[in-house]
């Protein structure tokens, strides 16, 4: 297993002369092998945007270190850094920078140089991956939220990254453009194996993590698979999360007498068990 | 009122001038406007307006689409044209109404000006008509960044331009939720004194100027981090392809300016 990013003992404060302040993060360690599908989740000022800009280079940690593939990130090899990461921002709109779809997608090319043949061919590629393959000459404001987010994950395929992190970007979706731009996702790592780093608060998107990452006022709370995160409950109700929604149909269902086996964390394991329990009857 | 304007609008099509290059399209409006001030008599002023009629026809933009949209102008058009039927005096007196003397070097220079102003309003609506905004920016890059050896910021200046327009409708859709949402609250856009008009628009200003802010930042944050550093060490995905089309268009006006040399007084 490859390393992709890690980070050591890291912290971060916006006030770093006022040592009273609380800081926005505070001595976070983890670290991503290739392949993984890592959730960060945590309520507003958790910590979680912060540790984004760390990763990109926006930002440079106070105290320890932003390892991508293994190499300690610094101002010296922060583009060739930036080139192996590819990032999916929160507003589908903010981030569309060319006119149209294949201008976007070309965009991270066109930054580093990359021949024109070679540029047509990496396009399309990205694009097909993402099924935009038809959109090519679309302009932005023809488009749903659902597709501009593929457009940009097409985009950050197109530098062929090691990592791609999605910070937020599904949270200004409908559901049918969230699902979309998900759905892509999973494919995108059966396909080509690539690693996910995905910033969220919206639980359904951490169930599909192999770990999600609990931060809570800019501490890491517990790390873990989902099931042992969500098995924390009432406590991740108390710093703000919502439970998934199988999970809390599930306690509902109990406490109106419904006979349960265990918590469910999706709504094809709540429904098997649901036409099944009264089998052994 | 909006769909009549066609002062930057663009049509897409598939035309003789639609295929020309930018470069070639923008270099041939500037070289018209010099050329077209070489006519001085009849015969010249008539090959100019037969060829820009030449040129509409190869763009295959409809005459009425072209003189409907360009009513705004006809009114600036007559009103050139009065003034120098009222103040030319030179001639023979053609025409006389009481103290009105329309005298006959008046009409000519009337006339001359109104084909010329019209000449040169339909060459550049033709040049934004058959070109995208998008392709006229890429022009304007290449054919400026000779001066970029005088420090002038060429590539900025494009990109500038480009994002501009790409962000032209995502604004336009923010105005509207804007005046949408003030409306609910009970603000009244068109009615009332200019007065009030005009005071009703400041908080249709002032969130609008606060999102475009934040999405400034917003972009600005995804350009960097997808490696944009400039200029320096860039290549273009659209790339710009001269061909006979673009010979020809040049070669044709380098023609008529001859022919004009030739005819004219």
């Amino acid at each position: 297993m490859t390393e992709i990013l890690s980070f050591n003992n890291v912290s971060y404060s916006y006030t770093p002369d006022n040592p009273d302040a609380r800081k926005a993060v505070q001595n976070v360690s983890f670290s991503i092998q290739q392949g993984e599908w890592i959730a960060i989740v945590g309520h507003n000022g958790s910590g979680k945007s912060t540790m984004v800009k760390l990763v990109s280079g926006l930002l440079f940690p106070q105290e320890g270190e932003v390892r991508v593939m293994r190499e300690v990130l610094t101002e010296d090899n922060l583009w060739e850094i930036r080139s192996q990461i590819g990032m999916v921002f929160q507003n589908p709109d903010n981030q569309f920078v060319g006119a149209t779809v294949q201008d976007d997608v070309a965009f991270a090319l066109e930054n580093s140089g990359v021949p024109y043949e070679d540029m047509v061919e990496r396009v399309h590629k990205s694009l097909a991956q993402v099924k935009m393959e038809k959109f090519l000459n679309h302009e932005p404001h023809h488009l749903s939220g659902g597709q501009k987010q593929r457009v940009a994950i097409a985009g950050a395929l197109a530098m062929r990254p090691k990592i791609l992190i999605l910070d937020e970007s599904t949270s200004m979706l409908d559901p049918q453009g969230r699902d979309e731009v998900l759905k892509t996702v999973r494919a995108l790592r059966e396909e080509i194996g690539l690693t996910v780093l995905s910033i969220t608060h919206d639980v359904e998107e951490a169930l599909y993590a192999d770990r999600i990452l609990f931060m809570n006022d800019g501490k890491k709370y517990a790390e873990g698979t989902p099931t042992e995160i969500f098995a924390l409950g009432d406590k991740l109700v108390e710093f703000g999360l919502e439970l998934p929604f199988a999970m809390r149909m599930t306690k509902l269902l109990q406490s109106k007498g419904v006979q349960l086996v265990g918590e469910h964390m999706t709504e094809e394991e709540l429904v098997n068990d649901l036409w099944t329990s009264n089998f052994n009857k | 009122m909006m769909e009549k304007m066609i002062f930057g609008r663009f049509i897409p099509s598939d035309s003789f001038v639609h295929k020309m290059d930018p470069r070639s399209k923008l270099l041939f409006v500037f070289a018209f406007i010099v050329v077209v001030f070489l006519a001085n008599n009849v015969v010249t002023y008539a090959l100019l307006l037969a060829f820009t009629l030449f040129v509409i026809l190869m763009s295959k933009i409809r005459l009425y689409f072209l003189i409907n949209g360009l009513k705004p102008v006809i009114i600036l058009l007559v009103f050139t044209f009065m003034i120098h039927i009222l103040f030319t005096r030179e001639g023979d007196i053609i025409f006389q109404l009481g103290f009105l003397k329309v005298y006959e070097e008046g009409l000519r220079q009337g006339i001359f000006i109104s084909i010329r102003f019209l000449v040169l309003v339909f060459m550049t609506s033709i040049l934004t008509l058959t070109t995208s905004p998008i392709s006229i920016t890429d022009g304007l890059e290449t054919l400026l960044n000779p001066l970029k050896k005088m420090k002038l910021p060429v590539h900025e200046l494009a990109l500038m331009m480009s994002i501009a327009l790409r962000f032209i409708p995502t604004l336009m859709d923010e105005t509207d939720k804007i005046m949408k949402a003030q409306m609910a609250r009970g603000s009244d856009l068109s009615a009332g004194p200019l007065k009030d008009r005009i005071k009703a628009v400041v908080p249709l200003l002032v969130p609008l100027f606060v999102s475009a802010f934040k999405r400034a930042e917003d972009l600005a944050t995804a350009m960097e981090v997808r490696g944009y550093r400039g200029g320096e060490g860039r290549t273009r995905y659209r790339q710009l392809k001269w061909d006979w089309r673009d010979t020809t268009g040049l070669v044709l006006l380098a023609a008529v300016t001859i022919l004009l040399v030739g005819l004219r007084n």
